[in-house]
């Protein structure tokens, strides 16, 4: 049975690569990835599980990190905004135009990578319903929506 | 982030989950059991629980189950929101957990964290009612099998330690027509004015509600109105909002008189759309 009763050195798949850094049991995923990893792509919003700006992928799912614990990813695959090597959907977001400020683009741009993973056939309706999980501040949603069906293969 | 510290553990089986929360227990660490922990977590930033240790209960392999066995419908505890949306072995529940918070969050909530959760909702547990089906309970000294109303009234009623295994769902109720409405005050996201998930099974309808009053039920009472032929439509639906089993809030979302309009309207298109067969799910 795997234990964590207290701060101890952990060993998370990240990215492609085994990482290790000290993690207290109560740390979220989101805070070990910030502050124990320096990966600072996923970002801090709500903390709340409503904004999506820190969403990163787990096996490939779209998780919001804030609602994760670092412990629970032991075992899993997870995916950051840095790991992402010019995927299609980057390009696409620049040449839509499908940010302003761009604070919510790594939490919207992982949620994209994992619908475009998992359902490459989507229609606009489980686009639709995907994207409802992240928030933009700017309203950039039309743009987004724009970006993501370019890359889709069957849009 | 978490400002407490607990313990973290992560157990390969039932016994070893049971077993962990007794000793916890019996040390003054108040555990508590983990599934896709986003309550948990989210009442814990906020430190409105605290707790010495969480169990984490999900890759227990009873509670990752999704599939028929016999007569049954067997899901896992720890099966989240999103696998049973996907795989849409019994549509009308698929539908109901895909309206749970954002799609996002589905990745992770659990069906056992919906049931036993703290937030009134739990809209997972509407079909549950109208299938009459069972729940396996485990706890250190034994697991039983138990038809879910007799474990959930207003919310599930756990004994501390009790663990939440599987839902065992009738074979024959997979496939009956249904319909679910869910209306949100604004935005789809968001808790429920009003979750209806009805089905018609030997010509009647079942229907359970969530957001109407203050939890959510299935009224016995309310369906043998609804499904008296004696009357016309319009005076069922009339008898059966009068047998409704608490007061209709006034609050934010909604007030009652609003709440009970669009009840009215939805439970006349709904039994309508039943029992001739037109059926729309929204």
């Amino acid at each position: 049975m795997l234990q964590i009763l207290n701060e101890s050195l952990i060993e998370l798949h990240i990215n492609g690569e085994i990482r290790k850094a000290l993690a207290r049991p109560s740390d979220t995923l989101l805070f070990f990835l910030r502050e124990r990893l320096g990966l600072t792509g996923a970002k801090p919003g709500c903390e709340n599980g409503d904004c999506g700006a820190c969403t990163v992928l787990v096996d490939g799912w779209p998780v919001k990190s804030c609602l994760m614990l670092a412990a629970e990813a032991i075992g899993h695959e997870v995916t950051t905004i840095e790991g992402l090597d010019k995927v299609p959907i980057q390009q696409a977001f620049v040449d839509k135009f499908a940010f302003q400020c761009g604070y919510c683009t790594p939490g919207f741009i992982m949620n994209c990578q994992g619908l475009i993973n998992i359902h490459p056939d989507a229609s606009d309706e489980v686009i639709h319903e995907w994207l409802q999980s992240n928030i933009c501040r700017c309203t950039s949603y039309q743009e987004i929506m724009e970006a993501i069906r370019s890359v889709l293969p069957s849009q | 982030m978490i400002s407490f510290d607990f313990e973290y553990y992560r157990p390969q089986s039932i016994t070893n989950a049971a077993d962990i929360f007794q000793t916890l227990e019996e040390s003054g660490k108040n555990p508590v059991f983990y599934a896709g922990g986003t309550e948990i977590i989210s009442m814990a930033r906020m430190s409105s629980i605290t707790t010495g240790a969480v169990i984490d209960v999900k890759e227990i392999p009873k509670l990752k189950a999704m599939e028929f066995n016999g007569d049954d419908l067997v899901i896992g505890a720890g099966v989240t929101l999103t696998q049973i949306h996907e795989a849409n072995l019994f549509p009308l529940l698929a539908q109901a957990c895909a309206r749970v918070a954002d799609h996002t969050i589905q990745n992770k909530i659990t069906l056992g964290g919906n049931l036993c959760g703290t937030i009134i909702y739990r809209e997972a547990v509407l079909p549950l009612l109208l299938t009459n089906a069972y729940l396996v309970i485990a706890s250190v000294k034994n697991a039983r099998r138990v038809p879910i109303n007799e474990v959930f009234s207003k919310r599930m009623q756990l004994n501390r330690g009790e663990l939440l295994v599987q839902v065992h769902i009738p074979r024959n109720y997979v496939s009956c027509p249904y319909v679910h409405v869910k209306r949100t005050k604004e935005d789809k996201i968001h808790y429920p004015l009003l979750t209806v998930c009805a089905l018609l099974t030997d010509n009647q309808v079942r229907a359970a509600f969530s957001g109407l009053v203050n939890f959510p039920f299935r009224s016995i009472e309310m369906e043998e109105a609804l499904n008296d032929i004696n009357l016309t439509l319009e005076q069922r639906v009339e008898q059966a909002l009068n047998k409704l089993p608490a007061t209709v809030p006034d609050n934010l979302e909604g007030s009652a008189g609003y709440r009970t309009f669009i009840l009215k309207h939805l439970l006349t298109s709904i039994v309508n759309e039943l029992e001739t067969g037109n059926v729309t799910n929204s």
